[in-house]
């Protein structure tokens, strides 16, 4: 366990500090790009993009709904105006093109605070954490979309600490924060990567867009890989790495198919081999062994996997 | 019958799939039922809290509302604002309340135009058919005008004088040669602005804007005012006055 507290040091070693730092620092730009979208406004008086996460208009001609909040509305036995339904087509369609979860990790305000937490828990040793399955918050999408059908309102707007903490800093609603702090402390305390790995229904909804959408990362320098497991500790849904990574054996392709993936780029941050880059669905080829480092031999992969399934997998 | 011993190997992954479906279902279900429960009572909304113009009604107003604040922010008043926990309404929906600052009733409707979802109804294209709430006379004990002084704020005030709000004469039997000029509201023209409650003079306003569902009540059908009758009729509904039986116990003429 002690090896992974400090997971970047082997790659700021290998490919220098930016190399191994990029994701993240794109992240948090891209982050706080869409957060300045909307707060320059308000702040200095440019407005750019009203609204909020939920439905917005940017520009006075680009209108974006979420699609989840749309589907509940749906749900609720609304039906929508055109102007949300084209938002919430647009929405769709980039995140098909883009990577379902991409909105968990480069656009959604909690992803840093639960990515603090997460690396807190690595900073201070906290290894305690509930077990609970990734698949729950399946359940939970679907208890969200039955409830808004039986209470006939948008039901998880009533209680969405997404969207709450994107009105907190876009609206000044302050009491709305709430929620993000009782995540954080979940995350911290609970359960690892509990809120947004095990129950969050916007992110499993954004998942199953994710199981079809185009942009990915692949393992396709996977023959490089020399099990430090740096990536296991760093990703957010570690449980998806695994087909991809170790699937030389299985004839899996090296493409992370699995809707789980947000495609934070933490993987390819960390990996001090450069396993991983940015890859299309169905750009199955993989690279030549002699590409970035030389090849760990394969009798090594096989002997090392069942102490690592032990230690890191789910 | 099968001998239980001989059975085939039972898949691990089939059993850990029905605990899963048994575990989380049961979890989700008690999920839905307190969302449920919650997005029920989220529509029991303080009387003091009104919807932007246009709004559909409470309940399909929760079905339509993302809580975008695009109204809010077209509001060029800061009229509107977005509710946050301690507010009353659902939280992130869109309100006013008339006694901070009333609805201007602006001509072109910024609020209803921004709505991308329709839940302020985009039919709505004359303000003066707004109906975010209806006046009440809510302390007809504190009015000054019901306490026969002629103060007429709301009166002054109202942007449809004299067809939402008029003042009734009435004798003054206290002073007995004073008249009382009462301020009386007519639901079909009063848009709920708030501008009435927002200027009354007293500390606690005597006139108060209520959602239309609580103060502007439809008459039920069964109930036939003979007077209009009979002015549809274009005269009298029965032949002559009725002769109606004497029922004095002593019986006989009055």
């Amino acid at each position: 366990m002690t090896a992974n507290v400090r997971p970047y040091v082997e790659a700021r070693a290998a490919k220098g500090l930016w190399a191994a730092s990029r994701f993240l620092v794109l992240r948090r730009t891209s982050q706080l790009f869409f957060l300045a979208l909307f707060l320059s406004g308000p702040l200095l008086g440019i407005w750019i993009a009203k609204g909020t996460l939920a439905s917005s208009m940017t520009l006075g001609t680009l209108p974006l709904t979420d699609p989840f909040v749309f589907l509940q509305s749906l749900a609720a036995r609304h039906w929508p105006e055109g102007l949300s339904a084209t938002g919430a087509a647009i929405v769709l369609a980039c995140y098909l093109l883009v990577g379902g979860r991409t909105y968990c990790s480069w656009v959604c305000p909690v992803n840093p605070v639960t990515d603090l937490a997460a690396w807190l828990r690595r900073r201070l040793g906290i290894t305690v954490t509930a077990k609970v399955r990734p698949n729950l918050r399946l359940y939970f999408v679907g208890a969200v979309l039955a409830a808004s059908v039986l209470s006939g309102s948008i039901a998880w707007e009533l209680i969405n600490p997404v969207t709450a903490l994107h009105r907190a800093l876009v609206f000044g609603l302050w009491f709305g924060a709430g929620g993000t702090l009782a995540i954080f402390v979940f995350d911290l305390l609970v359960a690892k990567h509990g809120w947004c790995g095990h129950l969050c229904p916007v992110g499993a909804f954004y998942g199953q867009i994710g199981k079809v959408a185009l942009l990915r990362v692949t393992a396709d320098n996977r023959a490089a890989c020399n099990d430090c497991m740096d990536c296991f500790a760093v990703c957010p849904e570690s449980h998806v790495i695994s087909p991809a990574l170790r699937g030389e054996r299985t004839g899996a392709p090296p493409v992370i198919t699995a809707g789980d993936c947000t495609v934070c780029g933490a993987c390819i941050d960390v990996c001090s081999k450069q396993v991983f880059h940015l890859g299309l669905r169905g750009r199955n080829a993989v690279r030549p062994e002699s590409s970035m480092t030389a090849p760990v031999p394969a009798a090594r992969v096989v002997t090392s996997q069942p102490a690592a399934l032990e230690r890191d997998l789910p | 019958m099968s001998d239980p011993n001989s059975s085939i190997p039972r898949d691990p992954r089939r059993r850990k799939a029905l605990q899963d479906m048994t575990r989380f279902g049961g979890g989700a279900a008690v999920a839905a039922t307190m969302l449920t429960a919650f997005g029920v009572s989220s529509r029991a909304r303080p009387a003091q809290t009104l919807r932007p113009p246009g709004a559909l009604s409470e309940k399909d107003f929760l079905a339509a509302c993302v809580r975008c604040g695009l109204c809010v922010r077209d509001c060029p008043y800061d009229t509107l604002k977005l509710a946050d926990w301690a507010d009353g309404p659902a939280v992130g929906t869109p309100f006013f309340q008339a006694r901070n600052v009333p609805c201007e009733m602006c001509d072109t409707i910024p609020c209803v135009k921004a709505c991308p979802t329709g839940a302020l109804d985009h039919a709505l294209t004359d303000i003066a058919k707004a109906k975010m709430g209806v006046a009440v006379i809510t302390s007809r004990e504190t009015c000054l005008n019901l306490q026969g002084l002629r103060c007429d704020v709301c009166y002054r005030v109202c942007p449809a004088i004299d067809k939402a709000i008029t003042l009734e004469l009435s004798h003054n039997a206290r002073t007995t040669k004073h008249a009382i000029f009462e301020p009386v509201i007519h639901a079909e023209y009063c848009t709920g602005c708030g501008k009435c409650e927002k200027s009354c003079v007293l500390t606690d306003a005597a006139i108060k804007v209520l959602p239309v569902e609580v103060a502007a009540l439809k008459q039920d059908e069964h109930y036939k005012r003979g007077w209009e009758e009979k002015a549809k009729a274009g005269g009298a509904l029965v032949d002559a006055p009725l002769k109606l039986p004497v029922r004095r116990p002593e019986g006989g003429a009055p």
